[in-house]
């Protein structure tokens, strides 16, 4: 079984990468309101991995990130 | 006093923080690997600084993952002594033995300078060598070194005297143009609420002998074994 899990800053969170690539981004004339980089983590589990265990417990620091499973 | 500095895979501050204190501190210390599963007879455990597991995924949290890792909560929640320096404090939090996280840097780039902090807890075994106030130069190095923590468990901290270390001008004032990463209220380290695990950003073995041009970081060492 393939997952995708989309680990994003928290909302309201300082996140210096995207206000980087947005400078840029306005720097290149577009019209770009906001910009939050996060990460993709691909995994392939076996049937019945508890997927959401697996996250909150290895891939996500509830403190700063939020997440999707996919 | 029996030290171990743990080693993981990307630790780089591991020989010089031996080196302090077998040669500098003339106590008995060793190396332990990501692989140690017990703590067993040691008087202070150390996470020195580097880039533990290459920093993927969130620096420190590969390493707070590792067999070593569990012995240093189990350690701790002994009561034992717990040091984390810069890597070691990324660590300490992913292993939730101190509150908050460390984040990117605010302004993106990697900090390799001088900071002057301010001592705000002397009670600590790591602290007592200092006066409260005091201010001290120690150099920092990383890129990860943005302290957050929500504003609710902050009070609480501040109440217990969970801050121990702000970053400050010469002069001792906290103000945003003394914060060289944009953390929390200018916080450089933290402990936990009972007092025997502390982390910090800058680094204290580095700034030990008159040949390095500071030797604030020596008291640190020194609060120790004292």
């Amino acid at each position: 079984m393939k997952v995708r899990v989309l680990i994003l800053p928290k909302k309201g969170l300082l996140d210096p990468e995207g206000r980087a690539v947005k400078e840029m981004l306005l720097d290149g004339g577009f019209d770009v309101k906001d910009v939050k980089v996060g990460k993709v983590v691909e995994l392939e589990v076996g049937e019945g991995t508890d997927i959401k265990a697996l996250v909150e417990r290895y891939l996500v620091n509830p403190l700063v990130e939020e997440y999707v499973i996919e | 006093m029996k030290f171990a500095v743990c080693v993981f895979p990307g630790s780089n501050c591991d020989y010089d923080t031996y080196y302090v204190i077998r040669d500098l501190l003339g106590q008995d210390v060793s190396f332990v690997d990501h692989n140690t599963k017990r703590l067993n007879g040691f008087d202070c455990v150390v996470l020195p600084g580097g880039f533990s597991f290459g920093d993927y995924l969130r620096a420190g949290v590969l390493a707070s993952k590792t067999p070593l890792g569990n012995a240093i909560v189990e350690y701790a929640q002994q009561g034992g002594l717990v040091l984390g320096i810069c890597n070691g404090f990324q660590i300490l939090t992913e292993l939730h033995l101190l509150p908050g996280v460390l984040l990117r840097n605010e302004n993106m780039t990697f900090l390799c300078r001088d900071v002057y902090l301010r001592i705000e807890n002397n009670s600590l075994p790591f602290t007592r060598r200092f006066e409260k106030d005091e201010v001290i130069r120690l150099p920092i190095a990383h890129g990860e070194g943005r302290y957050y923590v929500p504003e609710e468990d902050l009070r609480v901290m501040e109440e217990r005297g969970q801050v121990v270390l702000r970053y400050c001008d010469e002069n001792g004032n906290i103000n945003p143009s003394a914060n060289p990463n944009g953390s929390s209220h200018n916080i450089a380290g933290v402990c936990n609420k009972e007092g025997n695990v502390f982390g910090l950003m800058p680094h204290p073995e580095r700034a030990c002998e008159d040949i390095l041009g500071y030797r604030d970081g020596i008291i640190l060492w020194h609060s120790l074994v004292a």
